[in-house]
């Protein structure tokens, strides 16, 4: 079983602060941690592996320093570890990250089992891991609360649909999203920390992908264009409504269009 | 000394002080206010009154006093001995709505508040301001007079101290009804006997405190917890000496047991990072900067594998120490769902004969046949040992609960320790401290609240009484 999981590293508290003048997220002096919701896949990974056999390889995207997500998720268990990282990336939207992600993927080996946290907690839009899926052209479910079943050549899965829940069974390779709670992340091992402190984390850079054409990344290859990134007001009026998600869906659909924000 | 019956002249003496809906006699006082915490020692109070101000705190101490009613000042409720039980029946004055936060002084760094404040809103209050009010007691819905009470220690005493280290002023009622002053914003007092050190710990018996001032520090940037595994128990608390030894001064030191940290599983419904040991220490290390409070657990963490620890991991973001610490809040509660009673022996010990002390507890188990489950404050000798009914009857429960409290007791001595290290004698420990102190010691503290009360109306039965 060759499993890949998927890390971010993220903001360590929900505190951050955007500079009114420029609109940037201010960074410096912020920790950073994994996103939360990566731990789950990782321990699912684990749980998985320690059951099943196999390898676990972690990949991220992002900066130089995002490495220490992958000496974090060696301090858990992983055996192996990339970083996508080259300045032509920045900037990605879910687009062009997802795509990147993907190429980054192809060039780290053949996986079974690509495991993603269902969201990012700066992000959170949730569509990075479902996209990378399209890229490579393999299936993907979302949002798994629980796995009922490994078999040979496929997996089963119990998968949230927010008003109902569905048992679906996929073929290897796939990509799961998994929902938070689905098993209890393990804490990092100091012990493993010692292990693991010269283990190699690979560098994947543009150079290293098939398609090394630059316009497909970073800013170039984002057609999201954030005009303004800015605090949110505190608001504090409220109204609760009540019914099924379909019902609060339409509602809500027209009351965004009376407020004319669609 | 025989106190005078409420009679309905008395009850309209406190309808005219508080008006009627501050007031509540016979089927409308909640049970609740008939025990506290720890259940056993119960009666409800003739008359439950809620107090706003100083003023109405005084009219009422001086009403009794001239007519010799007994009187019970009661916060939340949390204690575990029956301090705030009206054992004699009486007034009970509420606290516990006196729970406004007056001040917070950052040039003389002191929070001024009313006795009331729950615990949990004090850091919440004080931690935007970059300070901290670093005494850590587990019950964080109990009040702050009831922390003084008691000189509530909790989980940072081992770097920071107790209650009592961060009173600087309090204003108090005496039981004739006067209103006294004591400490204030000062950082150094030699101005004379420190009353306010004596009515912290006095468990409501010398005076009611009405208003405090506590000191406060700057706020630690960082704090990374290490949850660590060990084969045994022994193990573990062998090696908190060797901790303490390294300097490293970490805030925390906790152990678990394994049994404990299932039943908070199943209490809270949610699994704990790791279960799959007998025996776990907590350790916590605050700071400025991650990387020094690295180098200081990184020595901590090579001394415990040097002595067998299985491994050390590392609680460092807010989802890990969420998982660890919310299960560590919830041991007390946990224990107490997985049994028919329970009641606690909270004795300290002198840091290195923690081991020998949980040993022997060990022993009591087997040689009684009776469970006893214990968790707490390695790193300050303050243990938390509680010896469950489970299905025994109420008879043989009685029975063998004070033979066994009565061996614990008898160890703790022999180690040098004492009988509480942070939940106060109240009602139920008397009779193990007045073994250990000795008559000359308890004729000192009787004459201590005479001088305070000498018509003894203010929380009587306590104590040394």
């Amino acid at each position: 079983m060759e499993i890949l999981v998927c890390v971010k590293q993220v903001p360590g508290t929900t505190k951050v602060e955007v500079d009114p003048v420029t609109g940037v997220l201010k960074r410096d002096g912020v920790d950073s941690k994994m996103n939360p919701y990566d731990l789950y896949a990782l321990e699912t990974a684990l749980r998985l592996k320690e059951k099943h056999g196999g390898t676990i390889k972690v990949i991220s995207m992002g900066p130089p320093q995002a490495a220490e997500v992958i000496r974090e998720a060696y301090m858990m268990g992983a055996d192996e570890g990339a970083l996508i990282t080259d300045r032509k990336f920045a900037g990605a939207d879910v687009l062009a990250t997802s795509y990147t992600i993907s190429q980054g993927v192809r060039k780290l080996g053949s996986f079974d089992l690509i495991l993603c946290g269902k969201q990012t907690t700066d992000g959170d839009t949730a569509q990075v891991g479902p996209a990378m899926a399209e890229n490579l052209n393999i299936p993907h479910i979302a949002n798994v609360l629980s796995i009922i079943e490994m078999k040979e050549k496929s997996i089963v899965v119990e998968m949230d649909m927010a008003s109902t829940v569905e048992i679906v069974e996929v073929q290897f390779p796939c990509l799961l999203t998994v929902e938070k709670g689905i098993f209890q992340p393990r804490l990092p091992s100091y012990r493993k920390k010692l292990i693991t402190k010269d283990r190699e984390v690979k560098m994947i850079t543009l150079k290293d992908f098939d398609d090394k054409n630059e316009k497909n990344y970073g800013l170039n290859g984002s057609p999201t264009q954030v005009e303004r990134i800015f605090p949110p007001d505190a608001n504090s009026d409220r109204e609760t409504w009540t019914g099924t998600g379909e019902q609060l869906g339409h509602k809500m659909a027209s009351k965004l269009k009376t407020l004319k924000f669609i | 000394m025989e106190y005078k019956k409420l009679d309905a002249k008395d009850i309209e003496f406190l309808i005219s002080l508080l008006g009627n809906d501050r007031v509540y006699t016979g089927e409308e006082i909640n049970e609740d206010f008939s025990h506290d915490e720890m259940g056993g020692i119960s009666r409800i109070p003739d008359v439950l009154v809620d107090v706003n101000t100083t003023e109405e705190v005084s009219k009422i101490m001086k009403y009794a006093s001239d007519n010799l009613i007994p009187v019970v000042a009661r916060g939340s409720g949390t204690g575990l001995v029956g301090g705030s039980v009206a054992v004699f029946g009486g007034i009970m004055m509420n606290m516990s709505k006196m729970n406004k936060i007056l001040e917070i002084d950052e040039e003389n760094l002191t929070l001024t508040l009313e006795p009331g404040v729950l615990l949990m809103e004090i850091s919440k209050f004080v931690e935007p301001y970059d300070l901290f009010y670093p005494p850590d007691p587990g019950e964080k819905s109990a009040t702050i007079a009831g922390n003084i009470n008691t000189n509530a220690g909790g989980m940072r005493a081992v770097k920071y101290g107790v209650t009592r280290d961060y009173i600087r002023g309090l204003e108090i009622v005496l039981p004739n009804g006067e209103v006294l002053n004591v400490g204030g914003k000062v950082v150094k007092n030699s101005s004379g006997y420190s009353i306010k050190d004596l009515i912290c710990g006095s468990e409501g018996t010398l005076g009611v405190i009405t208003k405090i001032i506590l000191k406060l520090i700057p706020l630690p940037k960082k704090a990374v917890s290490l949850l660590i595994p060990f084969p045994n128990l022994d193990m573990a608390i062998s090696t908190v000496p060797k901790i303490v030894k390294s300097k490293s001064a970490p805030t925390a030191i906790e152990f678990m047991q394994r049994e404990v940290i299932l039943a908070a599983e199943e209490f809270l419904g949610k699994k704990f990072p790791d279960n799959s040991s007998d025996a776990y220490l907590l350790l916590t290390f605050d700071g400025n900067s991650l990387e020094e409070i690295e180098k200081a657990y990184e020595t901590v963490a090579n001394i415990c594998l040097e002595e067998g620890a299985l491994d050390v991991f590392i609680t460092d973001t807010d989802e890990r120490k969420e998982a660890v610490w919310s299960a560590r809040g919830a041991f007390l509660e946990a224990v107490k769902a997985t049994t028919t009673d329970m009641d606690e022996c909270d004795v300290v010990v002198p840091r290195n004969k923690v081991a020998e002390f949980i040993k022997y507890t060990d022993e009591l188990q087997k040689q009684f046949d009776v469970r006893i489950r214990s968790f707490g404050h390695a790193g300050d000798g303050n243990l938390h040992v509680y010896v469950l009914k489970d299905d025994l009857s109420d008879e043989a429960w009685e029975k063998k609960l004070s033979t066994v409290f009565e061996a614990m007791y008898s160890k703790s001595v022999e180690l040098k320790g004492l009988v509480s290290g942070e939940h106060g004698i109240g009602y139920a420990k008397k009779s193990y401290m007045k073994e250990q102190y000795g008559p000359e010691y308890v004729a000192l503290m009787k004459n201590i609240k005479l001088a305070f009360d000498p018509k003894n109306i203010l929380n009587p039965g306590k104590i040394c009484q």
